[in-house]
């Protein structure tokens, strides 16, 4: 662990600029993608990726280079070459930065387990293949494929103000889908939603309900062909925590991104119908909606001790008692806005620059479990693991969909019912949250794929949730 | 014109590993690799800039019908890039005899050889942020100017050799009125002519004066429309999701699973291509196919479809150069006749549609779609242009808007490259007309 961070450091302290700030940040990535598809292996994958970026503010302008070239000359070359971006676009540019102060933090993060094993690819293939091998034969089960991803992150900060910086992290990701189909229909069921994954290391596995799913998630795929399509018309609606982490993201995450609100993202990931000025004013949604920034869950995918500008991370809430009160908004968005935000200026890899990114957003536990939230709902539907989402570039007014329905009558559950979908504004649908599921409910899940910033990047982010409920939320089905 | 260093690299280390290569063993390799400015404009300045330098080989190990691949990323210096390819070649020789032999495993053995080299001269960036900044004055402009090489290769131990460099850049810009409103425009190729972008800068600053007229909300219903070629190429993005993928298709995975059951059909107006020839993509697959134009539908039946490699061997039918992911890259629709200055004219009463934004299924196997209005979209009134529109959200089926709803397609077409920037620069294309449906279903 760490082996190329020793050269790195020589390498940078060797480094002239006549820039008065200088930064590198060097990311090594592996990663390994093992599935099974219908009792056959798919052949692995795997890649091995690092480089670095050299960031530079010349009389307040900032660029960057990333460079693959890690040698000595390599990085002096990358940054001359941000050195001279910065000179020649300084009278265009937007920001003078000369105010902003540089990180002089040190420190260092692990996920949990690190010094433990993984697997071997013997082994992992084995478990894939037990769970491809369980899902029960019947014609009408046309594709299922069952995969298990890794990924290990190796991350050095410095800067020429004394930041250093190093971060080590392991990611699994496990995955389970099955598809039924009648001739007509087919319906596809994934394990928890496809959004599945968290820090550490073999446990995570486990944790996450891999082993002996398959049957079940089979089973629930055999039960969606044969279930009616959803109803229409409003319904209260209880989203289980594979779906609320969607909801949470796109309707609640991505508005309070500060660079959007700041106009950054208007030419591709949009705006927000959050201004500005709404912090500390807005009242978001009921007294029941707690939401924090929290990167101090250990498996949560986006935990960490300090985000990729060198800004240490705490958690705060960004929403108490339903009131707006904090922006998802790094040093350099809090700077430009006059906000306080959170450390979440985040970059996908080295290629790619820090941006406001959510990181680990969660929705605090409330006091009901399961029972009691489905016992408190006279005409209903539950939603389960999301499967499509759509919301407008100002993200309020959505649609989204799930793989997984019943319906709730007079307290109870009722039959199952496939194609869910349902649509709303946020800024009114937050404000029908009439119950918040306790910490039985609530689930450590989030996904690897969240897509931002020209140019583009995916990151990692994590999402915490209990189940909720919604009141009168305008529910409808599939096509007839 | 001398051959590029990236070329010369590749080449090298393709032969370093003919070489290396034991018996019974057979190799392919890929290469990726550009040399990029980035630049983000806000309030028509520069929020951000930047230069990306990468390479890096996929190294795919080849033996007794085991195999295994392996990415990684170069170092740009030969004897780093040697040591990285052989230690990538040593795991991967420890990891084939964990694995049992791959029955859907097919390669190319044709000792295939294509080379492309478009190396235009690119401007300066500083002159370009210059001239963004000229033109913009004024107007509150946000946007993102990407240029430089790409590069693609492919070497394989039966002989084939490809090669694909090409120099371009793409500006894609969104200019906003003070009411909240915006316009998106894009001047992008593999030659920046001053002038041309002037004129182009120009038609939208001309077009911003539209949007300054009280916006129209509309109720939902059903509404003729116009859907502007940016906007038919976001709904065709979401149908090459698995729609002509041979995988998808055989899995049940696919939205014209229908259309191919022949329980459900599309416009006779329409025919859509996969047309590699004169795109900006390579002439071969990153499997080692070489590519060529294929017909996806023809005349609103289904045509043929993309078959990758492993497609080809799981499902007995014969590999066309498809992607791994079974999705066209340089997608073509063919014209209509409807003229462009007939357009608001046919339309009468409805809408016209602009662009649309962040579409997705809201049932996958009935192909129904849901998608918001976004950038330039005006409610028009007896052939004119009345209001811009608040977001609207629609929901509707593909067997509707380019089956039974589809009135026209315009005579004239729009070449659109892509702007997709996930984890490198994408050099896809589209060719795409406007379309004229009779019916769009508004929900919210």
């Amino acid at each position: 662990m760490f082996e190329a961070f020793a050269t790195l450091k020589q390498h940078f302290a060797a480094l002239h600029s006549d820039a008065e700030y200088w930064s590198l940040r060097y990311v090594r990535e592996d990663h390994q993608q093992l599935a099974m598809r219908k009792q056959v292996a798919e052949p692995p994958r795997f890649s091995r990726d690092q480089g670095a970026m050299l960031s530079v503010r010349l009389a307040g302008v900032e660029a960057y280079a990333a460079t693959n070239d890690l040698s000595r000359q390599g990085l002096q070359a990358a940054l001359e070459r941000a050195t001279e971006l910065a000179r020649r676009i300084a009278p265009q540019a937007l920001l003078e930065l000369r105010a902003l102060a540089p990180s002089g933090e040190r420190g260092e993060y692990r996920s949990p387990g690190l010094e433990d094993a993984f697997p071997s690819l013997a082994a992992c293939y084995q478990l894939l293949a037990a769970e491809s091998a369980a899902v029960p034969s019947d014609p009408r089960l046309v594709n299922w494929r069952v995969g298990l991803d890794l990924t290990q992150v190796e991350q050095l900060y410095l800067n020429n103000s004394g930041a250093e910086l190093r971060q080590a992290q392991r990611f699994v990701y496990p995955h389970l889908s099955v598809t039924a189909y009648d001739g007509q229909d087919s319906q596809t069921r994934n394990l928890g939603g496809a959004h599945l994954g968290q820090q550490g290391g073999a446990e995570v596995i486990e944790r996450l309900g891999l082993i002996g799913a398959a049957p079940q998630v089979a089973d629930q795929a055999l039960q969606l062909l044969l279930a009616p399509n959803a109803p229409s018309g409003p319904r209260d609606l209880l989203l289980m925590p594979d779906q609320m982490i969607l909801q949470l993201h796109e309707s609640i995450g991505h508005p309070l991104e500060l660079d959007r609100i700041l106009g950054d993202e208007r030419n591709f990931a949009g705006t927000s119908f959050v201004k500005a000025g709404d912090f500390g004013h807005l009242q978001y949604g009921s007294s029941l909606l707690n939401v924090t920034f929290d990167p101090q869950i250990p498996e949560e995918l986006a935990s960490y001790a300090h985000d990729d500008d060198g800004s240490p991370a705490s958690r705060e809430y960004l929403i108490r008692d339903g009131l707006l009160l904090r922006p998802l908004g790094g040093a350099l968005s809090q700077w430009r806005s006059g906000l306080a935000g959170v450390a979440n200026s985040r970059a996908s890899n080295w290629n790619r620059p820090p941006i406001d990114r959510m990181a680990n957003l969660n929705i605090e536990p409330g006091g009901q479990n399961l029972q009691q939230l489905i016992g408190g709902i006279e005409h209903g539907i539950l939603m389960a693991s999301n499967r499509s989402w759509s919301i407008d570039d100002a993200r309020n007014k959505f649609q989204f969909g799930c793989e997984w329905g019943q319906l709730i009558e007079h307290g109870q559950l009722r039959g199952v019912v496939k194609n869910p979908n349902y649509r709303g504004i946020s800024s009114q649908f937050w404000g029908a949250l009439t119950a918040v599921g306790d910490a039985s409910t609530r689930e450590v899940l989030g996904t690897p794929h969240c897509g931002k910033g020209e140019p583009n990047q995916v990151i990692r982010v994590g999402h915490a949730t209990p189940a909720c409920v919604f009141s009168r939320v305008d529910v409808f089905g599939g096509a007839a | 014109m001398s051959k590029p260093d990236a070329l010369s690299q590749f080449e090298a280390l393709a032969a370093w590993l003919r070489g290396a290569l034991g018996a019974g063993e057979e190799f392919s390799l890929g290469y990726s690799g550009e040399s990029s400015e980035f630049i983000r404009f806000n309030q028509g300045k520069v929020r951000q800039a930047g230069h990306v330098q990468q390479a890096s080989l996929c190294l795919q190990l080849i033996r007794d019908g085991r195999h295994a691949e392996l990415q990684v990323t170069l170092g740009g210096a030969p004897q780093v890039d040697r040591q990285r390819l052989a230690e990538a070649l040593a795991q991967l020789r420890q990891t084939l005899p964990l694995l049992p032999p791959d029955p859907y495993l097919q390669l190319n053995r044709e000792a295939w050889h294509s080379q492309v080299l478009q190396l235009e001269a690119l401007p300066d960036s500083a002159a370009v942020v210059e001239q963004i900044g000229q033109a913009a004055q004024g107007l509150d402009l946000v946007g993102f100017y990407a240029a430089g090489p790409l590069s693609r290769g492919f070497a394989s131990s039966s002989g084939a050799f490809g090669w694909h460099q090409a120099s371009s850049f793409n500006f894609d810009w969104s200019l906003f009125h003070s009411n909240g409103q915006a316009l998106k425009a894009q001047y992008a190729g593999q030659t920046w002519q001053a002038d041309a972008f002037a004129r182009r800068m120009q038609q939208a600053r001309e077009q911003l004066s539209y949007l300054a007229q009280p916006v129209r909300t509309l109720a939902p219903g059903s509404y003729r429309a116009y859907l502007a070629p940016a906007a038919l190429q976001e709904i065709l993005e979401l149908m090459s999701w698995g729609g002509f993928s041979a995988q998808a298709l055989a899995d049940k995975d696919s939205p014209l699973q229908r259309l191919h059951a022949g329980t459900a059909s599309l416009s006779p107006l329409l025919n859509l291509h996969e047309q590699v020839t004169g795109s900006l993509t390579p002439a071969f697959s990153s499997e080692g196919y070489p590519r060529r134009d294929l017909q996806l539908i023809r005349a609103g039946q289904p045509g043929e479809q993309l078959v990758s490699a492993r497609s080809a061997a799981e499902y007995s039918l014969p590999a066309n150069g498809a992607s791994p992911w079974e999705s066209p890259q340089s997608l073509a629709m063919a014209a209509g006749s409807l003229e462009q200055d007939e357009i608001l004219a046919r339309l009468g009463d409805g809408l016209y549609i602009g662009n649309l934004w962040y579409l997705n299924y809201s049932d996958r196997p009935a192909a129904r779609l849901t998608g918001m209005t976004r950038f330039a979209s005006f409610w028009v009134e007896d052939g004119k242009l009345q209001a811009p529109l608040a977001s609207m959200r629609f929901d509707d089926s593909l067997y509707d808007l380019l089956g039974s709803q589809l009135e026209a397609l315009t005579r004239e077409r729009e070449l659109s490259l892509s702007t997709s920037t996930y984890r490198q620069r994408h050099n896809g294309s589209t060719l795409l007309p406007g379309a004229l449906l009779r019916r769009l279903t508004l929900t919210l």
